[in-house]
C-alpha cells in the first residue's frame, strides 16, 4: 500500500489530524503516514489511537505526538515542548532535540530523543520509557512516578526531585539531584534492563558498567515533621 | 461557654481557636490539614438581598407563567455544548477524595434532574462515567489517571489551573486513602502521602496554555466544551487569560470553596470571596464582548436557590456546588452524631475529609465505611436537593420578573453591608451608594 502524503503547508492541521482519527486506518495493514513540510506546527499528530508509521519530515512544535497510542511516529528534526506528552503506547522517535517537558506524565510506550532533551524532560511520568541519546536539562524526572528514564549524556540540574517509582539511567555526569532522589546500586537486573532499553532505542554497544542507577529514597513518601525543609 | 464566671474574657486575638491551634502545631510540629472550606465570616450572598416586583417592575405569576432554567455551556468552539435544565452543575471532586460510590452517586443525582458532574484530582471512573449523562473530565496538573480513551468519552474537558481553597495549590491525599484502587488509577505506591503539583508540567502561562487547548481540541476533534477553571485571586486578569487562551467556558472558585484536603493556613488565607470575584470575571467577559458567549460558571459556598439567583443576578452563567452536594448526599448527618464524636468531631463540623474514616461512606476508601452509603438513595437525595434549588431560584426569578433564570441582573441586587456592595458592585440598600463608583 502506497504512503498517505499530506503536506502541512497546503493541507490544514485539522484535516490531517482528522484524517489520522479516521476509523479505516485501523486496518488489517500497518500504513504508512508521511507528514512533510511541518515548519514547527503544533499538535502535529496528537491522539492517534492505531498501529501506524507516521514519519513527520522536518521539525514540529508543541506536543507533536501528544497522547499516542499504538503509533510509531518518528519526527526527523526537532520537536518542541512536550513531545509525546502523555503517551499511552506506541513509539516516538525525534531523531534531532527536543525542547522541554519531553514525555510529560506519558504512561507507556517508548519516546527516543535521539539528540539531547531540555528542562523536565519525564516529568511526572507515569509508566512511558524514555531513552535521551545527549544530556537532559534541570528538573528532569520531576515527581516521575513510574517507568524508565536513560540518559546517555549528562543531567542537568534537580534530577528526579520528588521522584516516585521511576528508575533513572545515566551515563554521564548529573549537576545535581533532587530531594529524596539518590544513586543506587546496579544490580544484574538493572544492567539487563538498561540493556533492553538501549537496545530498543537503537543504540547498542554502550558500555554499561559507564552508567548509575538513580531513583527514589522513599523519605518523602510520608508527612515527617523532619522533612519541612523539601517541602 | 462552659463557664458562668462573668469576669472571664476571651481575648478576640488569642481566642479558643487561636490557643488550640497553637498548641496542636507545637505538639504534633506538621501544619492541619483538613477538608472542607474557608470557616472564617466573609461578605457572601447572605450579604445581598432581591428587589422584587411592585409598581415600577411586574412580577410573574408562581406555577403559571414560565420560568426557565435550562442552559447551555461551551457554545463558542466546541461542536457539541452541553445543554442543562438546570444551572447547578455538581463540582470536580476526586475519586480517592471520595469513595466510588459516593461519585456514582452524584452522577445519579445529576442525571435525575439533567445536569452536569465533574470528575477530579483522579481520573475517570466506570461507575461515575455511566451514571453521568453528562460527565466533566478535569485536566489537571497531576494528570493522575489521564488517558485519551476516557478523554474521548467526556462531554466536556476541564483544564484545572486552581481551586478557591488553594490557589497555587497542588492537590494532596493522604496514605490512609491511597487504597489499592486509588493507587493503582494514580500510578503511585499504595499508602503514601501524595502530594500533587501545583503547576501543570508541560505548560505555563496563557500563551502556552492556548497550545495546548488546542492540542486538546486536536486529539478529540473539536467536539468538547473546554472549561478552564481558577481559584479566585486576580480574577478580573485570569478570567480574560483564559477568554484569549481558547476557554469555552470559565469556572471561577471563590475562597469559601470547600477541599478534600488543604493547609487549613491556605484554605482561610489565600484566594478571594466568591462575591469579590463575580464581577471581576463578568467585567472581563464585558470588556472582551464575550459575556453569555464564554460562560461563566461560579463556586464556592453555593447553599441554595437564593445563592443560586444572586451568583446569576451578578452575571454568572450557572454556578457548582461541593460542599452542599456532599451534604445534600449524606454528609454531617446527625444521625451520625455519636460516631463523628468518637472521632473527636460532631455532625455539622466534620471536616476531616482526609482522614478516610468518614462514619457517612462518602469521603472514605475503607470498604466497609463506603459500603454504607446507598449510591442509589443518595443520588436520589441530591437530585431532590437540586431541584428545590433550582426551584428557589425559579421563585426569585418570577418576583423579579424574570421569564429566565439567565434575565435577574444586577440591577435587581441591593447591599446590606458596604463590604459587600462594594465587592458585588450593587447599592447599599436604601441608597444608590456603590462603594467605588460614585453616588452618595
Ligand atoms: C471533597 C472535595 C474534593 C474536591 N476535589 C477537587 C478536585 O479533584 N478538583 C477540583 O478542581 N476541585 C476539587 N474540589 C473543589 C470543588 O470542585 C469546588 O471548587 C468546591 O467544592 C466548590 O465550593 P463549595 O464546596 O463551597 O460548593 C473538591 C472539593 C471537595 C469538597
Amino acid at each position: 500500500m502506497d504512503p498517505l502524503i499530506f503536506d502541512l503547508s497546503t493541507t490544514p492541521l485539522r484535516e490531517v489530524n482528522a484524517a489520522l482519527h479516521a476509523a479505516d486506518l485501523d486496518g488489517e495493514i500497518v500504513r504508512e503516514i508521511v507528514i512533510d513540510k511541518p515548519a514547527g506546527a503544533h499538535s502535529v499528530a496528537v491522539g492517534l489511537d492505531a498501529p501506524v508509521k507516521v514519519s513527520v519530515e522536518g521539525h514540529v512544535g508543541y506536543y507533536a505526538a501528544g497522547m499516542n497510542q499504538q503509533a510509531e511516529v518518528v519526527i526527523a528534526g526537532n520537536a518542541g515542548t512536550g513531545v509525546a506528552e502523555n503517551m499511552m503506547s506506541g513509539t516516538v522517535v525525534v531523531r534531532g532535540n527536543a525542547s522541554q517537558s519531553a514525555g510529560a506524565t506519558a504512561h507507556g510506550g517508548l519516546l527516543v530523543i535521539e539528540g539531547d532533551a531540555a528542562a523536565r524532560c519525564g516529568i511526572s511520568m507515569k509508566g512511558v520509557d524514555i531513552v535521551v541519546g545527549g544530556n537532559v536539562g534541570h528538573s528532569s524526572a520531576f515527581m516521575a512516578q513510574a517507568g524508565r528514564l536513560v540518559v546517555r549524556g549528562d543531567a542537568g540540574e534537580g534530577l528526579g526531585d520528588s521522584i516516585y517509582e521511576t528508575r533513572i539511567y545515566v551515563r554521564g555526569t548529573v549537576a545535581s539531584l533532587g530531594a529524596d532522589c539518590v544513586a543506587k546500586e546496579m544490580r544484574a537486573e538493572h544492567l539487563e534492563e538498561l540493556a533492553g532499553l538501549l537496545k530498543a532505542a537503537g543504540f547498542e554497544g554502550d558500555d554499561l558498567s559507564a552508567y548509575t542507577r538513580y531513583g527514589s529514597a522513599r523519605s518523602l513518601y510520608h508527612f515527617h515533621v523532619d522533612n519541612t525543609g523539601a517541602y | 461557654m462552659s463557664t458562668s464566671n462573668w469576669g472571664l474574657r476571651e481575648s478576640a486575638t488569642f481566642d479558643r481557636q487561636t490557643i488550640a491551634a497553637i498548641q496542636r502545631a507545637a505538639e504534633t510540629g506538621i501544619y492541619d490539614i483538613r477538608g472542607g472550606g474557608a470557616k472564617r465570616a466573609l461578605p457572601h450572598f447572605d450579604d445581598l438581598l432581591f428587589l422584587g416586583a411592585s409598581m415600577s417592575r411586574y412580577p410573574l405569576e408562581g406555577y403559571r407563567e414560565r420560568c426557565d432554567t435550562d442552559v447551555v455551556l461551551g457554545s463558542r468552539f466546541a461542536k457539541f455544548p452541553l445543554h442543562l435544565a438546570t444551572p447547578v452543575t455538581i463540582a470536580g471532586m476526586s475519586f480517592g477524595a471520595l469513595s466510588g460510590r459516593a461519585k456514582e452517586a452524584l452522577g445519579r443525582g445529576a442525571s435525575e434532574v439533567g445536569t452536569s458532574t465533574t470528575t477530579g484530582d483522579g481520573g475517570m471512573t466506570p461507575e461515575e462515567r455511566g451514571q453521568s449523562k453528562h460527565l466533566v473530565y478535569q485536566y489537571l496538573p497531576s494528570r493522575y489517571g489521564m488517558n485519551p480513551d476516557d478523554l474521548r468519552k467526556a462531554d466536556a474537558i476541564e483544564v484545572v489551573l486552581g481551586q478557591g481553597a488553594k490557589p497555587g495549590g497542588g492537590g494532596m491525599l493522604l496514605g490512609q486513602k491511597i487504597s489499592e484502587r486509588v493507587a493503582g488509577m494514580r500510578t503511585l505506591p499504595q499508602g503514601i502521602d501524595q502530594r500533587s503539583a501545583s503547576r501543570h508540567p508541560d505548560w505555563t502561562g496563557p500563551d502556552d496554555l492556548a497550545i495546548k487547548i488546542n492540542e486538546l481540541r486536536e486529539i478529540t476533534d473539536w467536539e468538547k466544551p473546554i472549561y478552564v477553571k481558577v481559584g479566585a485571586t486576580r480574577t478580573y486578569y485570569d478570567v480574560k487569560l483564559a477568554c484569549h487562551s481558547g476557554a469555552d467556558v470559565v469556572v471561577v472558585d471563590g475562597m469559601q470553596g470547600g477541599t478534600a484536603a488543604t493547609q487549613d493556613v491556605f484554605i482561610e488565607h489565600v484566594g478571594i470571596p466568591t462575591l469579590a470575584a463575580i464581577p471581576q470575571a463578568v467585567q472581563a467577559l464585558q470588556e472582551l464582548d464575550l459575556h453569555r458567549k464564554v460562560q461563566l460558571v461560579v463556586s464556592g459556598g453555593i447553599r441554595n436557590g437564593a445563592d443560586v439567583a444572586k451568583a446569576m443576578a451578578l452575571g454568572a452563567d450557572a454556578v457548582a456546588i461541593g460542599s452542599a452536594a456532599l451534604i445534600a448526599l449524606g454528609d454531617n448527618d446527625p444521625r451520625l452524631a455519636a460516631e463523628y464524636e468518637a472521632l473527636g468531631s460532631a455532625a455539622g463540623f466534620y471536616d476531616d475529609f482526609q482522614d478516610g474514616r468518614d462514619p457517612a461512606g462518602i469521603t472514605t476508601q475503607d470498604p466497609e465505611l463506603a459500603a454504607r452509603f446507598d449510591p442509589v438513595a443518595g443520588g436520589h437525595r441530591l437530585a431532590n436537593f437540586l431541584r428545590v434549588m433550582t426551584m428557589e431560584a425559579q421563585t426569585i426569578a418570577r418576583a423579579c420578573g424574570k421569564a429566565h433564570l439567565q434575565h435577574l441582573e444586577p440591577e435587581d441586587l441591593v447591599a446590606i453591608s458596604i463590604e459587600a456592595a462594594a465587592m458585588a458592585r450593587v447599592p447599599l440598600a436604601g441608597t444608590s451608594w456603590i462603594p467605588g463608583q460614585g453616588g452618595f
